[in-house]
C-alpha cells in the first residue's frame, strides 16, 4: 500500500494577492519508506507536509494518507516540527506521554515503549528532567520520541534539524537513521539540507522554488546503516552533484558572481 | 541552598533598613519635638499596639477575610471570563470592550453604591475588592491563555485529543505564569478594596479603625492600624509569591 498518494495538488493561499504556493504536485511515498522532501526556503516543502498531516486544507487535485482521503489530521501519524514544541512545565518523560493522554490509553501500558524509546535516543538518565534543562539536540531527541510513542504508521518531520548547530545536527542525522533502522515505519522528511536529505533517505523529492513544484524524485541506493564518512565517498557526491545541478538550473545556485 | 540563603540575606538586609528608618524616626520626633497628633514616634505606636492588640487583631482579622474573600472570588471568576472570552468568539467582540471601559472608571468612585445594593455588612467590601482585583485577573490571564505557541497548536490539532484534554492539559498549565502574575497584582488590589469598602460603611476592621481614629485626633491609633495594614499587605504578597515559586517550579530551573 502506498502511505501518502499525490495527485495534481495545487494549494493556492487565498487573499488579496493569492499566492500560488503548490503546483500540480504528484508524488508517491510507498510505505516503510524513508523520503525527504529537499527545496530552497519558501518553497512551499513544509506547505506539502502540513498538507499532509491535515493542518491545511488542498486548493486542488486529491491527497490520500494510507488509503483515505486527507480531511483534518489522518490517524496514527506522529509529527515533529522545527522547535521541539515542548510543554515546558512537563517532564521529558510526561510530555513524551502527551500523544497517549490525549488518545485516552494508558501511559502505564506504554510505560515499557517510553523507556525503549529514551534507551534508544540516550535519554534514559533524563525522563524526569524538564525541558529547560536539556541542550537543543536533547530537546529534539524528546521530540522525536514524543512523536514514535504512539507507534505511528507515518513519521512527519518539518525541518526538525533546522534550529541545531551544524556538529549536533550529524550526531542528529546519524541517530536518527539508526532509530528509524529499528522501527522502520514511513518517514516523510522535510529539509533544505542537500547532504541531509541524501544521507538519511530511501528516496528524495527536490521542490523548485515557489510555487513549489516536484523537479525529480530521486532513489538514494547506499546500503545502510551510512556512516557519516558515506558522504566523502564517490557515490554520495554523485547524488548531491546531480541534485546541486538542478538547483543550478533554476538559477538557485550563481558561482559567476563570485569575482574576489 | 543558595537559593535559601539568598532568602535569608535579603531579609535580614530588609529587616535592617527597616529598623534604622524606624530609629530616625524615633529621633527625628524626640529632637524636633514634633506633636503626636502630627506624627507619633514609633515607640508610642508600638505602645498603642500593645495595649490593645486582642483587638487590633481581631479587626485586622477582618479586614483579612473580607480581602481573602474578594481575592479568591477575583481569582475564580476572572479566569472564567478569561476563558470564555478566548473559547467563544462573539462572547470577546461583545463582552470585552465592555470590559475594557468599565474597567476605566474608577471602582472608589463607585463604592457607595455597593452600600446601597448590598447594606452596610462585609458584603459590600468584599464585593468592592472583588471589583478593584478582577481586572488584572482577566487581563493577565486572556494574555496567557492566548500564547500558546503556533506549533504546539499544532501539535495539538495531530495528536486529536479533545478540547477538554487540549485546555486542560495544554492551555490551561501554559497560562499559569500569566495568571499567577496576575494574582500578584490582584492581591495588593483586593486589599486596597477592602480598606476602600470599609471607609464608605463599615463598623469593623483596619480601614474603620483609621477612619474613626482619624475622627477623634487619634493619630498614634491611625499609625498602629496603618502598621498592621503593612504587615498585611507583605504577607499576603509573599505568599502569592510562594505560591507562583511552587506552582511555576519549572520556570526557575536554568
Amino acid at each position: 500500500m502506498t502511505a501518502v498518494s499525490a495527485r495534481a495538488l495545487h494549494k493556492i493561499y487565498e487573499g488579496q494577492r493569492s499566492v500560488l504556493a503548490l503546483d500540480n504536485v504528484s508524488l508517491e511515498i510507498p510505505e516503510g519508506q524513508f523520503t525527504s522532501i529537499l527545496g530552497p526556503s519558501g518553497c512551499g516543502k513544509s506547505t506539502f507536509l502540513r498538507c499532509i498531516a491535515g493542518l491545511e486544507e488542498i486548493s486542488d487535485g486529491s491527497l490520500h494518507v494510507r488509503g483515505k482521503e486527507v480531511n483534518g489530521p489522518p490517524d496514527n501519524i506522529g509529527m515533529v516540527f522545527q522547535r521541539d514544541a515542548l510543554l515546558d512545565w512537563r517532564t521529558i518523560e510526561r510530555n513524551i506521554m502527551l500523544p497517549i493522554e490525549f488518545a485516552k490509553k494508558s501511559t502505564q501500558a506504554a510505560a515499557p515503549s517510553m523507556a525503549k524509546l529514551l534507551k534508544l535516543t540516550g535519554l534514559a538518565d533524563f525522563g524526569d528532567r524538564y525541558p529547560r534543562e536539556l541542550s537543543g539536540g536533547m530537546r529534539q531527541r524528546a521530540a522525536i520520541c514524543r512523536a514514535l510513542i504512539d507507534s505511528p504508521a507515518l513519521l512527519l518531520m518539518d525541518e526538525p534539524f533546522g534550529a541545531l548547530d551544524a556538529l549536533t545536527r550529524d550526531q542528529m542525522n546519524v541517530e536518527l537513521q539508526r532509530i528509524w533502522l529499528e522501527i522502520r515505519n514511513t518517514v516523510i522528511f522535510v529539509t533544505h539540507g542537500i547532504s541531509e536529505s541524501v544521507f538519511l533517505a530511501d528516496k528524495v523529492a527536490v521542490f523548485s522554488p515557489r510555487p513549489g513544484r516536484i523537479l525529480e524524485v530521486i532513489d538514494i541506493d547506499l546500503p545502510r546503516p551510512r556512516k557519516l564518512a558515506i558522504r566523502e565517498s564517490a557515490e554520495f557526491g554523485a547524488y548531491t552533484q546531480h541534485i546541486r545541478r538542478l538547483f543550478e538550473g533554476m538559477g538557485l545556485i550563481d558561482e559567476s558572481a563570485e569575482v574576489e | 541552598m543558595t537559593r535559601n540563603s539568598h532568602v535569608l540575606r535579603s531579609l535580614v538586609m530588609g529587616l535592617i533598613s527597616f529598623g534604622v528608618l524606624l530609629l530616625l524616626w524615633e529621633a527625628a520626633v524626640k529632637g524636633f519635638n514634633v506633636r503626636p497628633i502630627i506624627m507619633p514616634a514609633p515607640s508610642s505606636i508600638f505602645r498603642e499596639l500593645w495595649g490593645d492588640l486582642p483587638w487590633y487583631l481581631a479587626n485586622a482579622g477582618y479586614t483579612l477575610l473580607t480581602t481573602l474573600v474578594g481575592f479568591v472570588l477575583s481569582v475564580v471568576i476572572g479566569v472564567l471570563i478569561a476563558v470564555l472570552l478566548v473559547s467563544v468568539p462573539w462572547f470577546e467582540s461583545t463582552i470585552y470592550p465592555l470590559i475594557i471601559s468599565f474597567n476605566s472608571v474608577p471602582k472608589v468612585a463607585i463604592a457607595p453604591l455597593f452600600v446601597v445594593w448590598l447594606g452596610t455588612g462585609a458584603e459590600p467590601q468584599i464585593a468592592i475588592a472583588f471589583l478593584i482585583a478582577v481586572f488584572a485577573i482577566i487581563v493577565d490571564a486572556v494574555h496567557g491563555l492566548r500564547s500558546v505557541p503556533a506549533d504546539v497548536m499544532d501539535l495539538g490539532r495531530v495528536l486529536k485529543g479533545s478540547r477538554a484534554d487540549f485546555f486542560f492539559k495544554v492551555r490551561l498549565p501554559g497560562a499559569l505564569p500569566s495568571i499567577l502574575s496576575g494574582m500578584k497584582v490582584s492581591i495588593s488590589l483586593a486589599l486596597v478594596g477592602a480598606i476602600v469598602g470599609e471607609f464608605v460603611a463599615s463598623q469593623r476592621g483596619l480601614g474603620y479603625i483609621i477612619l474613626s481614629a482619624q475622627g477623634s485626633f487619634d493619630t498614634p491609633r491611625v499609625f498602629a492600624a496603618l502598621f498592621l495594614l503593612a504587615a498585611m499587605g507583605m504577607l499576603l504578597f509573599s505568599t502569592v509569591g510562594l505560591l507562583e515559586r511552587r506552582l511555576t517550579h519549572w520556570r526557575h530551573i536554568s
